[in-house]
């Protein structure tokens, strides 16, 4: 019974005890859940155009926050390195797209899967070879987002919401926006959602799969470079930064491989989720850092009832 | 030439499904195997056991179970490293709780548990494929390692929360712990990694290895065939996961000496992974090879510079380390997608044909 009540019961009560520490807890799974939902983005972009499950999502959030620092810190002006780390990335869509993709076309799944850890692993190389390992400090002042904090004070308690973080969730929500209007109204979004169906028939009535392929991987990598300025500038950018790319990968599941939908959706249910599970279940009973696979778990939980996710395509099996 | 397979005649089906159908190969192998039991063991060196001969063996173990389960039955698995964890936490509780019992029933013991756990985490594979299964076994890997790190009683209430190796004696000589030398345990390994392959040799090449090929191939077709798909793909999970538990064992007892749970983390399962791809997926012989390259490469590309008298600081050779092997693992998935099993096999073709071209 003991046990029960510690389950069930408590952490119900502990929450209806302290709304405002609710609201505070919510809204930081909110923020966290941007973050996810932004990395499954980029994953699910590629995933839809290639078929490709793009491991090196992380380390290129990583890559492009470090790209922009170490411009910064070189002497170039704030405003000036973002173009610039674009550049980059597009120059980084290029040579994968010229020198990993093209060469294993049609390769089974798992040889590109590997090929994107390959990827990563030479990112990782290459970014600590420039940039040094040591942790960074993410530019906020100079790219002019607001780092104070707004308190409100619901239910007579005290809520703190950082105004990086709601510049983070405001930026993510107009990203997203510009991306659905991008892939659903313009030439190259359909583009893209035509190779997504059916490769042989995108190709035949004259969609070039290369130039399509480095656009998804350029789109990917302003993705990253997004993620990387909201999450650096909560976390400080360094190569730690990479592991939240096992973050998206219960997020994707979740969500369903193909969704953009489901990845926004998916994002921030995990986020808001593992961050109650956390605080009220994990820290108490549990002996905490719990967040390490809550979020793999309840995507295995949703699988078991929907191998495909919640909004990705049905599997059809034909034999 | 060396390869000459003609006048070799089979005149029975025994002899024709013989593990080695041609003669060459069975000579191949015995020099292999004199040269790991003794040319290596009488001119190796301390360094060369601790850092070569011993992590290749423990390496290819890995990868053999991994091969038998993504290989073979076509199951991805990203959660090697956890599974190692299990037989290794389980191998490290078996010696602390039975002291005198035999570290190599202990160790056999230890498969067990990882093998009970590994088919837990296979159930899923019966209704999720693909990248979404992937996802089931890295649930296993955050979710144990997580355990390996808050379960106190696992690493017997350690300060250090870190699992250390007692001295372990076998018919008075000690092959585990502090005390252990290098040749023993690489000795031990040796015929542990022999006996466990010449298993998976049969296993894959008879019914139940054909089955697992059915169900990777297309596992619609196979179940219309007849194969129970439940009982074949838990059979695949079992025996991988009681191979990898096997190797997680031997890491710790026999090389590492002693470990915390993040160093069965995630790098660990995809250095595995890495091992099996390389080599091959669906070969024995890739595993042994994969390793070699995998475990060899950074201590030889570590070593050239000094050879040449260059001084580089040794973060750059670790940096420069990791873009070697990034890079190197996609130059042979481009050069040979099916690993360096398929190299060997063509190189060998060329030898039995020599010196026509066809």
């Amino acid at each position: 019974m003991e046990f029960l009540n510690d389950v069930l019961v408590q952490p119900f009560a502990d929450m209806a005890a302290a709304p405002d520490f609710l609201l505070q807890v919510l809204w930081e799974g909110l923020v966290g859940g941007v973050l996810y939902a932004l990395i499954a983005l980029g994953f699910v972009l590629i995933y839809k155009s290639s078929r490709i499950f793009n491991f090196a999502q992380g380390i290129m959030v990583v890559f492009a926050a470090l790209t922009l620092v170490g411009l910064y810190e070189k002497g170039v002006p704030a405003l000036l390195a973002l173009p610039l780390t674009l550049a980059v990335m597009l120059v980084l869509a290029m040579t994968i797209e010229r020198v990993v993709l093209r060469p294993l076309v049609n390769q089974p799944d798992i040889i590109l899967f590997m090929a994107t850890i390959g990827i990563t692993l030479f990112l990782i190389g290459f970014g600590e070879l420039i940039f040094g390992g040591e942790n960074k400090v993410m530019i906020t002042e100079q790219l002019f987002i607001p780092t104070g904090s707004i308190v409100f004070e619901p239910f007579g308690g005290f809520v703190s919401i950082e105004e990086k973080d709601l510049t983070a969730v405001i930026g993510a929500m107009v990203l997203v926006a510009a991306l659905l209007v991008f892939l659903n109204k313009s030439k190259i979004g359909r583009a893209i959602r035509a190779l997504g169906d059916d490769h042989q028939a995108a190709l035949s009535v004259g969609i070039s799969l290369s130039t399509i392929w480095v656009i998804v991987w350029f789109i990917a990598g302003v993705i990253a470079l997004a993620t990387g300025i909201v999450w650096g500038a909560r976390a400080g950018v360094s190569f730690a930064l990479e592991v939240i790319a096992f973050k998206a990968l219960p997020v994707l599941m979740l969500g369903g491989l193909e969704s953009v939908m489901g990845a926004i959706i998916g994002g921030l249910a995990i986020g808001i989720l593992e961050k109650l599970f956390e605080i009220y279940w994990g820290q108490p009973l549990l002996g905490g850092n719990t967040e390490a696979w809550f979020a793999y778990m309840l995507a295995l939980l949703v699988l078991l009832f929907r191998p495909q996710g919640l909004f990705g395509e049905k599997i059809i099996e034909r034999v | 030439m060396f390869y000459r397979t003609a006048g070799q005649f089979k005149s029975s089906y025994e002899a024709d499904h013989a593990l080695f159908p041609v003669r060459q190969d069975a000579i191949l192998l015995g020099v292999i195997l004199v040269f790991a039991f003794i040319v290596f063991p009488v001119t190796a060196s301390e360094f060369t056991f601790r850092a070569l001969l011993i992590p290749v063996l423990i390496y290819s173990l890995a990868a053999l179970g991994l091969n038998i389960l993504t290989g073979y039955a076509g199951q991805l698995s990203l959660g090697t490293g956890a599974f190692m964890g299990v037989g290794a936490y389980a191998c490290y509780k078996l010696v602390s709780i039975f002291p005198e019992m035999n570290i190599v029933v202990a160790i056999a013991m230890s498969g067990f548990f990882s093998a009970a756990i590994g088919v837990l985490f296979g159930l899923p594979s019966l209704r999720i494929k693909g990248f979404y299964l992937a996802i089931a076994t890295l649930a296993a890997q955050f979710f144990l390692v997580w355990l390996f790190q808050k379960w106190a009683w696992l690493y017997n209430y350690n300060a250090s929360g870190a699992i250390q190796v007692p001295n372990i004696d076998m018919f008075g000589i000690t092959v585990a712990g502090p005390r252990a030398t290098a040749m023993t345990q690489y000795y031990f390994v040796l015929c542990v990694v022999c006996v466990i392959t010449v298993f998976a040799i049969n296993i894959t090449r008879g019914r139940i290895g054909r089955m697992w090929k059915a169900v990777r191939d297309m596992d619609i077709a196979a179940e219309l065939v007849g194969i129970n798909l439940m009982h074949t793909k838990l059979m695949a999970f079992f025996v991988s996961s009681y191979v990898v538990g096997i190797a997680g064992a031997l890491f710790v007892f026999m090389w590492r000496g002693a470990a915390e749970a993040n160093l069965f983390d995630i790098p660990l399962s995809f250095r595995v992974l890495f091992i099996a791809i390389i080599g091959g997926l669906g070969s024995i012989l890739g595993n042994f090879l994969g390793a070699i390259l995998i475990v060899a490469l950074p201590v030889i590309i570590g070593s050239v510079p000094q050879a040449f008298g260059i001084p580089v600081d040794s973060a750059m050779v670790e940096h420069l380390n990791i873009m070697i092997i990034g890079a190197l693992i996609i130059a042979f998935l481009i050069i040979e997608p099916h690993g360096l099993a398929r190299f060997w096999a063509m190189i060998r073709e060329k030898f039995i044909l020599w010196p026509f071209p066809h």
